[in-house]
């Protein structure tokens, strides 16, 4: 008896005669009937039609037949909603039936059925499973406050049902711990920046003690969650890392790799020599190699992660580098990615195995592979140094093989191997040129061109041999084009009487004959250095050349900080940043591994310290209620900062200590919990700024510089006029007006602050509320004497976008704290969007047109600008001084289309299509960005700078 | 979490689909196919593949492409872990994990995907629970079924889900009460033309058929723990005796269940059972080339080496060959382009040898790759790590049951360059 009778049809037609058995008063027929539905459903037949006579089914108290029904259900209620208002009434009652399985069937059920009519009835039972007495319908119903939230966000929150979900990390039972974890973690993902995993050392105690009791997947859910804290010293640190280790030899690998994120992470914090510190890297071996011996898809992603780990800390592995030999059916992309973790640890004491496997690989089947192998034994040549000669011999004897393609990756590293050790391999020219013919790849050609014309003094025949390429000049690609131009005017240089016809006709060649522009300006350049000077030219184009690094495609430190605290997720498949990929959500979260405690640390690992005192991962914060904003703004001053980073000036210090003194003590007491993360963040921005300049001289330096540096920064930026943020009323006499102004690339908020009260006003700072973007001061506030009665001081407070990060309502807005020596004072002003808008905003065009496919249509936004005079050209110039840049220009029946990019601070690129119709004083907007929100602010944007 | 899960047979037909959130279109898997063609062989799909939109992570099992859609950010290892746990589940249900069976029972293959997954999360994967909520089939079952109308599916909570020991059901019995122990050990190595070892090591499992009544408490010692590298446990074992003691001690799961497995790296001398002779070579001239190995132990332990075979990847310009074997069959598959010696029990007297010519395209050049040696070989009763486990005793119950150990050596990933 199997399912596949389920698909036999007859001719009278399917959907009559199930419907008939449907119907039956048989129980066993009415079920194989639905079995027969399910089973066309399950290959995409529409039995859609049978919706009424299977929801008929559903009143039984058999549970097979209940099940399957839901089943159904849950596929179909999309489409037939009046329908499934039908199945409400029995979901409200099974959810008070005295079997939990029932009771948790229904819950999760009902969560399944996307219909906007069914949520609304949801809400009840759904409140009373969360705290129903047993733990199997308590997680299930956790579960589904996440399916809820994905259909309507909104009713959930208003439901309280987060706080609810929220308690249940506390709950007795592991596995309802571990499903609330669960559901917090994606519900949080499409609110970056709200606090629901919000961890404290009591929470984090749960969940480690629940981590031991709940099932594999949960523990996953625990880790990755774990992994998101930032512990509070050294101490807590290791009492984590103590408790994780053991998942470290888990069954599934999932596990063992969430584990080790989390000790990556942590181990961030633990002093170096820490007996413990040594234990852990040692345990962390084992599993990383056991990863290996899985199924290619799971060695696969180990690898990827594997590869940052090693990055991060080589010490780990140094030893394990026979477990990434390469079988030879290993499928190709974990060869691959096996290949280049063998080059990573590569080093003195193991470089003879590594080089006879690399031979090895080289007489391999897949060319892929085989070209790999060939460039990773330059690339052994490159980093140790030791090696160089018997990388040399190894790529000469696989030149002999004479295959075409061996033979050309072997001269494009050879290329290399000269470039890192002058003077040292020439003999081995003589090999190389023999080969001259076999390469028809321009790499290799280029490559080749290049040594032929380095080393022109030692090959008799070099002129001969640059000639033979020159004969077919116009069909080379650029690159081998570029590299014969430069090879021969060195030979030139070398052997001037032979070769002069030579380098005219290349000149020529170059010049007269080609439209690419970059040829014909090299060789111009070229031949006026040579008619005017030669002995100059001689300097220049052989001028000693640089060494080439050792490794050159490591991920950069900041980048790999913030994948190693993304290890086991898609980001570190992709060793991209997950902003740079996963849609819509965490634009704008940067993970930083933690800053290390104790002293005289920093000083050891320089990317380390860099991080210091930076963000880790900010922790979400709901938006404060007027009442709460004075307890959050001190929060942030309160915890002591965790780590003194070098970067950190002490003047900087001395400032935040100032804000933190103050006699503001008194008023802190009772909120000390604040995050420590949040004090560092603000003691760190950056210093690279002036530390203050008044506005007038600021902008006047930043003219200078822009005539001086050639930055492309129009000085005509439009500035909006200051407003008054702050009336003295509020605020004892203090009056703050200011406006916000981007000028040589630097944000600057500029203030005027007035004294209209009678007494002196001295020792002002400020501070900033987490907001939209991360602004924060770049550098203390300074009033250079204390401000007598009705005074004006003029300042600017240059900013930074690297603060900590929470969305406001409206998106702009910012909210400020300003202390004298009178009282602390809040106000909230909003800031133009132009000013994130950064210089190097301008997308490539190919670029420009695939990111604009990209984005779905449904973010796209119109708006409509009346009553502007300007025509298209006057229009993108303005909007250019505001680094709104003109991609392209198209004009259809009379209308310019102005395709324009915008890049925000946080790397949000934001595309418009600007039409203008002449004599038409109505402009029509498109905005199209992956963060929709912020489409309506450029529209203001736009609207301002067209209109002043 | 995971979105929606298709399955596709080899000729890229989708023959099953499920959503645990709402439907996603087909034609995302258009990228699938797209990289399935890239790829050429199957087992070259790369298990991650980004389109605009989602994420496709996939696993081949058993000529099955198992394909996940998911949509935002989740941890891959954990999306191919599930997906090998759906195809270990419909394994152990079916007997096999194949389109003809999945078609066969696709309403069972749909409610244990219910079952599995919740909103995208994993809800009961343990084997024993979900025999508990839905029985497999077997064909007493469906008979007895027919005539009393009763169902397959589980009416209680399956008594495991929320316990502290959620792999145990309670209240079982057995008549005869016994625990088996199968320690099986898998060489992964890479043996170079010259014979000396490139590298190898030991990955080593123990898989248990625990009956007992009751809740037994079990505690397994070894001779040796400290030959163990790493290792990973069942949920059942409490890690901290191990870490203090280096005992495995453990309420097992009812029936069979893999207790741990473990690691035994390069860092110690690993045992080669065999050496393999060998000399392929080709002719510059004449379109042909000599086939020559012989196969002889090495390090047995004084064990005989059982189910010996040799498999060969010719080079694509190999037609035919011409070949003499002195113990067990040859051949060779012109399609595949593999030739296989089936040798059977290693004859230490008389080493087995193959011999003979090969015949290449005429016209085409010598081939430039060496064909690898693929071996497979069994050793009874010897774990060649030397691990070895001394005793076993129960605490918990009163009854005595029978115990047994048994050791197997298999080859694993075990290859020998030309």
């Amino acid at each position: 008896m199997t399912d596949s009778k389920y698909f036999t049809t007859t001719k009278k037609g399917e959907i009559f005669e199930l419907k008939a058995e449907l119907n039956s008063d048989k129980k066993e027929k009415k079920k194989e009937a639905v079995k027969k539905v399910i089973a066309s459903m399950t290959v995409g037949k529409d039995v859609s039609a049978l919706f009424p006579d299977v929801v008929n089914c559903m009143q039984t108290d058999n549970l097979e037949l209940k099940k399957l029904v839901y089943l159904y259900l849950m596929n179909y209620a999309k489409s037939q909603p009046d329908m499934a208002i039908m199945a409400v009434n029995t979901f409200v009652k099974d959810c008070e039936d005295p079997n939990p399985l029932i009771r948790a069937l229904a819950v999760r059920t009902m969560g399944c059925i996307r219909v906007d009519k069914i949520t609304e009835y949801l809400c009840e039972p759904l409140r009373k499973c969360l705290k129903d007495e047993d733990p199997y319908v308590r997680k299930t119903a956790a579960v589904c406050v996440a399916k809820l939230h994905d259909i309507n966000a909104q009713l959930v929150e208003d439901q309280g049902f987060l706080d609810t979900l929220k308690d249940l990390i506390s709950d007795s039972n592991p596995m309802v711990v571990a499903n609330a974890v669960a559901a917090l973690s994606e519900i949080a993902e499409s609110h970056p920046n709200s606090n629901l995993l919000d961890l404290n050392p009591q929470s984090i105690n749960k969940l480690l003690t629940a981590l031991n009791e709940c099932t594999e997947w949960g523990q996953i859910f625990i880790l990755d969650c774990l992994a998101n804290y930032t512990p509070r010293d050294d101490r807590e640190s290791q009492s984590i890392c103590e408790r994780v280790t053991p998942r470290l030899s888990h069954a599934n690998s999932a596990v063992v790799l969430s584990a080790v994120k989390v000790l990556m992470k942590f181990m961030e914090m633990l002093p170096k020599d820490l007996d413990y510190y040594g234990t852990l890297l040692k345990k962390l071996a084992p599993p990383l190699v056991t990863l290996l011996s899985a199924e290619p898809e799971l060695q696969y992603v180990a690898l990827r992660n594997i590869n940052l780990i090693v990055q991060k800390r080589p010490e780990i592995l140094k030893h394990e580098m026979k477990v990434f030999f390469v079988k030879y059916n290993d499928p190709i992309y974990v060869k691959l990615e096996k290949l280049d973790i063998m080059i990573r640890l590569a080093s003195q004491a193991n470089i003879a195995q590594v080089l006879a496997e690399l031979k090895e690989y080289a007489t391999e089947v897949d060319v892929d592979f085989v070209r790999k192998a060939v460039r990773a034994i330059g690339r052994c040549a490159i980093k140790v140094e030791q090696s160089a000669e018997r990388c040399v011999s190894t790529l000469l004897d696989l030149i002999q093989t004479k295959v075409n393609y061996v033979v050309q990756e072997a001269i494009v590293v050879i290329k290399d191997i000269f470039r890192k050790y002058p003077n040292k391999y020439e003999s081995v020219i003589a090999t190389l040129c023999e080969n001259l013919d076999s390469l028809d790849e321009p790499e290799a050609r280029a490559a080749m061109i290049w040594i032929v014309g380095e080393y022109a003094e030692r090959i008799d025949n070099a002129d001969e041999l640059l000639e033979s390429f020159l004969e077919g000049f116009h069909d080379e690609s650029t690159q081998v084009q570029l590299q014969l131009l430069t090879a021969i005017v060195k030979l030139f240089l070398k052997k001037p009487t032979e070769t002069q016809e030579l380098v005219q006709q290349v000149l020529s060649l170059a010049t007269q004959d080609s439209d690419n522009p970059d040829l014909r300006d090299r060789g111009y350049i070229y031949w006026r250095l040579l008619s005017t000077d030669p002995v100059a030219a001689k300097e220049v184009v052989l001028a000693e050349k640089p060494l080439i690094s050792e490794e050159t495609d490591l991920i950069e430190p900041t980048l790999l900080e913030e994948l190693i605290c993304c290890i086991g997720t898609l980001a570190s498949v992709y060793h991209k940043p997950p902003s740079a990929f996963v849609e819509g959500s965490r634009g704008v979260q940067h993970r930083r591994l933690p800053a290390r405690t104790g002293s005289g640390e920093s000083s050891e690992s320089p990317d380390v310290g860099q991080s210091a005192g930076v963000v880790a991962d900010a922790p979400p914060a709901v938006i404060p209620t007027q009442g709460d904003l004075l307890g959050d703004l001190l929060n942030l001053d309160l915890a002591p900062p965790t780590s003194s980073g070098p970067t950190v000036p002490p003047s900087m210090q001395m400032g935040a200590m100032d804000l933190l003194g103050g006699g503001l003590d008194s008023l802190l007491a009772g909120d000390i919990a604040g995050s420590p993360a949040m004090a560092t963040g603000l003691a760190s921005a950056p210093v690279g700024l002036p530390a203050s300049l008044s506005a007038p001289v600021s902008s006047g330096l930043d003219d200078l510089f822009d005539l001086g540096g050639g930055v492309s920064m129009p000085t005509g930026a439009y500035v909006v006029p200051k407003t008054i943020w702050l009336p003295a009323m509020k605020a004892k006499g203090l009056e703050i007006s200011g406006t916000f102004a981007r000028r040589g690339g630097v944000l600057h908020m500029e203030l005027s602050l007035t004294n209209k009260a009678m007494s002196v006003m001295s020792d002002f700072a400020v501070q900033f509320n987490r907001n939209s973007f991360g602004l924060a001061p770049a550098g203390p506030l300074q009033v250079v004497a204390p401000l007598n009665p009705n005074q004006t001081t003029e300042l600017g407070l240059p900013l930074s976008t690297v603060g900590p990060v929470m969305k406001m309502e409206p998106l702009n807005n910012l909210q400020v704290a300003v202390k004298n020596n009178i009282d602390v004072f809040y106000f909230s002003c909003q800031y133009p969007i132009s000013i994130l808008f950064v210089e190097d905003g301008k997308m490539e065009r190919q670029v420009f047109l695939a990111t604009w496919k990209d984005i779905p249509n449904d973010s796209e936004a119109q708006y409509t600008i009346k009553d502007c005079h300007l025509n298209s050209d006057a229009a993108s110039a303005r909007l250019q001084s505001s680094n709104i840049f003109t991609i392209a220009k198209r004009t259809v029946e009379g209308q310019d289309m102005l395709y324009q990019s915008i890049k925000l601070t946080n790397g949000i690129w934001v595309l418009v299509e600007l039409r203008v119709q002449t004599g038409n004083p109505t402009y029509m907007l498109s905005v199209k960005c992956r963060a929709a929100e912020v489409s309506q602010l450029v529209h203001q944007c736009y609207e301002m700078v067209l209109k002043n | 979490m995971i979105h929606s899960l298709f399955l596709i047979n080899s000729a890229a037909d989708i023959f099953l689909e499920k959503h645990w959130k709402s439907v996603i279109s087909r034609s995302v898997c258009d990228y699938f196919f797209e990289a399935q063609e890239k790829a050429g062989e199957p087992n070259n799909v790369p298990p991650v593949i980004r389109t605009p939109h989602h994420y496709l992570i996939n696993i081949y099992r058993d000529k099955i492409f198992f394909v996940s859609v998911i949509q935002t950010e989740v941890p891959p290892l954990f999306v191919i872990e599930f997906l090998h746990r759906v195809a270990e589940t419909l394994q152990d249900y079916f007997g096999e994990c194949s389109e003809s069976v999945i078609k066969d029972n696709v309403v069972i293959v749909y409610e244990l995907l219910e079952e599995m997954l919740d909103n995208g999360f994993p809800l009961a994967t343990e084997s024993n629970i979900l025999k508990e909520l839905i029985k497999p089939p077997t064909i007493l079952r469906s008979m007895v079924n027919t005539i009393t109308g009763s169902s397959n599916v589980g009416e209680t909570l399956p008594t495991g889900q929320l316990s502290t020991v959620p792999w145990r059901r309670a209240g079982v019995k057995y008549t005869n009460n016994e625990a088996y122990f199968d320690v099986i050990e898998e060489i992964d190595a890479i043996i170079d033309k010259s014979g000396a070892t490139v590298c190898a090591e030991i990955q080593g499992v123990i898989d248990a058929c625990v009956k007992l009544t009751g809740m037994p408490d079990l505690t397994l010692t070894f001779m040796n723990p400290r030959l163990l590298d790493d290792v990973s446990f069942h949920p059942c074992v409490r890690f901290k005796r191990w870490e203090s003691e280096r005992v495995l001690s453990f309420i097992p799961p009812d029936g069979n269940f893999r207790l741990m497995s473990y690691h035994v790296s390069a860092q110690n001398l690993v045992a080669i059972p065999i050496y393999v002779k060998q000399n392929i070579s080709f002719f510059e001239s004449g379109s042909s080339g000599r086939l020559d190995i012989t196969v002889g132990p090495k390090q047995t332990m004084g064990k005989p080496v059982e189910g010996l075979v040799v498999s060969i990847h010719m080079p694509k310009v190999v037609l035919s060959v011409n070949l003499t074997a002195t113990q067990g069959t040859q051949k060779y598959d012109t399609t595949t382009k593999v030739l296989v010696w089936d040798i059977g029990k290693l004859n230490q007297q008389k080493l087995p040898n193959l011999k003979g010519s090969l015949s290449l395209q005429s016209g085409s050049p010598k081939p430039e790759e060496n064909p690898s040696l693929d071996i497979d070989l069994k050793i009874q009763q010897l774990a060649i790590s030397g691990v070895k486990v001394s005793r076993l005793d129960m605490h918990g119950e009163k009854y005595k049951p029978f115990k047994g150990v048994k050791y197997i050596t298999k080859a694993g990933k075990f290859q020998v360059r030309t």
